[in-house]
């Protein structure tokens, strides 16, 4: 998944910009790659401290994690399962820096994420995701990460992008994308590890039903990819005469991280309507980019903000199991599927704005003039993508 | 001595080279130079679209080639490069230009000989 999102950023930004951009996937991996095992996962998944945030000495470090230990109730290592949440903390953070492309300071990038995973996703992954978190008690579903995830990120990345201002050739510039070979071999990817994601988060489900709910969201996840991939291509062929490459992947990815949440949910059939209203969302908050003037480079936003809540509020209406939706009669889950949504919007724009200026005013989060005309390849990290003989 | 160089569109330049070659090659093959490169006339970039976003590229790819000839080649070499680069028989807007310029002097390197022999 995050090497996918390396390829799938990096191809779409400028040559100048290619190493540096897939850097801030590849960080995030080493940075909280050593994060989550030190105390993210005690943060999240540790004994909770009233439904707000985890915390276990035993898990600090992981020090007093048996490798022979099995997940809670669950027929799987615990171990196993810390490296799979292990793998959503990464990528989340990593889908913000697409936000921020182009123009980031790569030292206050890496402090941010690092606070952000640590003030802001861990907390929230705790109250979604742990038996005693607030929200979960609460009843919101979010299977594989639509809330956590995409929410999470997609609104950091909207507040970020802000604080940080537009590139210095936005709008005016023609800024091309470097390599869409590289997008579409991402979007490949990650296409292919949703399938993990989805499939594997099954494993909050009581066993033995849990491979049945994976077979779901298996097929879930692959029908929303589908038509959402499908509805941006008419949508574009419709609208400009030629269906982009880009085009479908972006809505490859809007109808993934749309079902995210619903994978296990909801029935193959509503999978197909919940990817395809996802690519018109996300289509239309791209196109709106550009009127309201921000820069989100890559529409993290767009793609993941929207997505995600659409996502949220689709599990609300169409889920079957473990309670049932809207469109089965039950409005309640929606209810609480908004409550979800709005609490993480809430407490993801606070974190971020704050952890944002602060790391603003200290290290700084925007690199030198300078640097961002000459690309950042070269002047913060030494390399270029390319070297071409003559 | 001239030096010819020929801006064309990218597709026309096995012709070009095939016409050039039946007028120019005397049996020890002629010598041709080839260089992507990017400009605007009459034409610019097509429009491409990023994530439904216009973006007009104001450059225009094209492939540049240069040959250095003999007085009594330039004709036949232009003449050759037009007919093999004029697309679809009656031409086309973006089909390139020939510039000829005059040589001061000529040099092979391996040998040192200068001049028309030197071409």
């Amino acid at each position: 998944m995050v090497p996918g999102l390396a390829l799938f950023y990096g191809g779409m930004v400028r040559q100048k910009n290619v190493l540096t951009t897939m850097m801030h996937s590849f960080v995030a991996m080493a940075v909280i790659g050593v994060q989550w095992i030190a105390i993210g996962y005690c943060l999240a998944f540790g004994q909770s401290v009233g439904g707000w945030i985890g915390w276990s000495w035993d898990y600090v470090l992981l020090q007093n994690l048996r490798h022979t230990a099995d997940y809670a109730d669950k027929a799987i290592p615990e171990l196993v399962f810390v490296m799979f949440q292990g793998k959503f903390a990464i990528i989340t953070p990593a889908l913000i820096s697409g936000a921020i492309a182009e123009r980031v300071k790569f030292s206050g990038y890496v402090v941010f994420i690092l606070l952000w995973s640590t003030l802001v996703y861990d907390p929230l992954a705790h109250w979604v995701w742990a038996p005693e978190g607030w929200l979960f008690k609460y009843g919101v579903l979010d299977f594989a990460g639509g809330t956590v995830v995409h929410i999470a990120a997609g609104v950091s990345a909207l507040i970020l992008a802000a604080l940080l201002g537009p590139r210095r050739d936005y709008p005016a510039g023609a800024i091309l994308p470097s390599n869409l070979v590289l997008t579409l071999t991402g979007a490949g990817l990650l296409w292919f590890g949703w399938f993990g994601f989805n499939a594997g988060s099954a494993v909050a489900a009581e066993m033995p039903v849990a491979g049945h709910i994976a077979g779901l969201a298996f097929t879930t996840t692959q029908t929303a990819a589908a038509s959402a991939a499908l509805v941006w291509m008419l949508i574009e062929w419709w609208h400009h005469g030629k269906p982009t490459s880009l085009g479908m992947a972006s809505g490859i990815v809007a109808g993934l991280v749309a079902i995210t949440p619903a994978a296990g949910h909801v029935a193959p059939c509503w999978a197909i309507v919940v990817g395809s209203v996802a690519s018109l969302a996300c289509y239309a908050a791209v196109r709106l980019k550009s009127r309201l003037g921000y820069d989100d480079s890559l529409d993290a936003f767009g793609v993941h903000g929207v997505g995600g809540l659409w996502g949220a509020l689709a599990t609300g209406i169409f889920c079957m199991i473990p309670v049932v939706g809207l469109i089965h009669g039950d409005a309640a889950q929606l209810v609480k599927q908004l409550v979800g949504a709005a609490a993480t919007i809430v407490y993801c724009s606070i974190g971020t704005l704050v952890i944002g200026l602060a790391v603003k005013h200290t290290i700084g989060l925007r690199c030198d003039d300078e640097q961002e005309r000459d690309g950042l390849d070269l002047t913060v990290h030494g390399e270029r993508g390319y070297h071409f003989d003559l | 001595m001239k030096l010819v160089i020929a801006i064309i569109r990218p597709d026309r330049l096995d012709a070009v080279q095939s016409k050039l070659q039946a007028v120019l090659d005397e049996g020890d093959n002629f010598r041709l130079t080839v260089q992507p490169v990017e400009g605007h006339g009459r034409l610019h970039g097509e429009v491409e679209y990023v994530r439904g976003v216009e973006v007009k590229p104001r450059m225009v790819r094209r492939t540049q080639i240069t040959i250095a000839v003999n007085d009594p080649y330039v004709e036949r070499a232009v003449q050759a490069i037009v007919e093999g680069a004029r697309s679809g028989g009656t031409g086309a807007v973006g089909d390139g230009k020939i510039f000829v310029l005059p040589i001061d002097d000529c040099v092979r390197i391996r040998t040192g000989e200068r001049g028309n022999s030197a071409i």
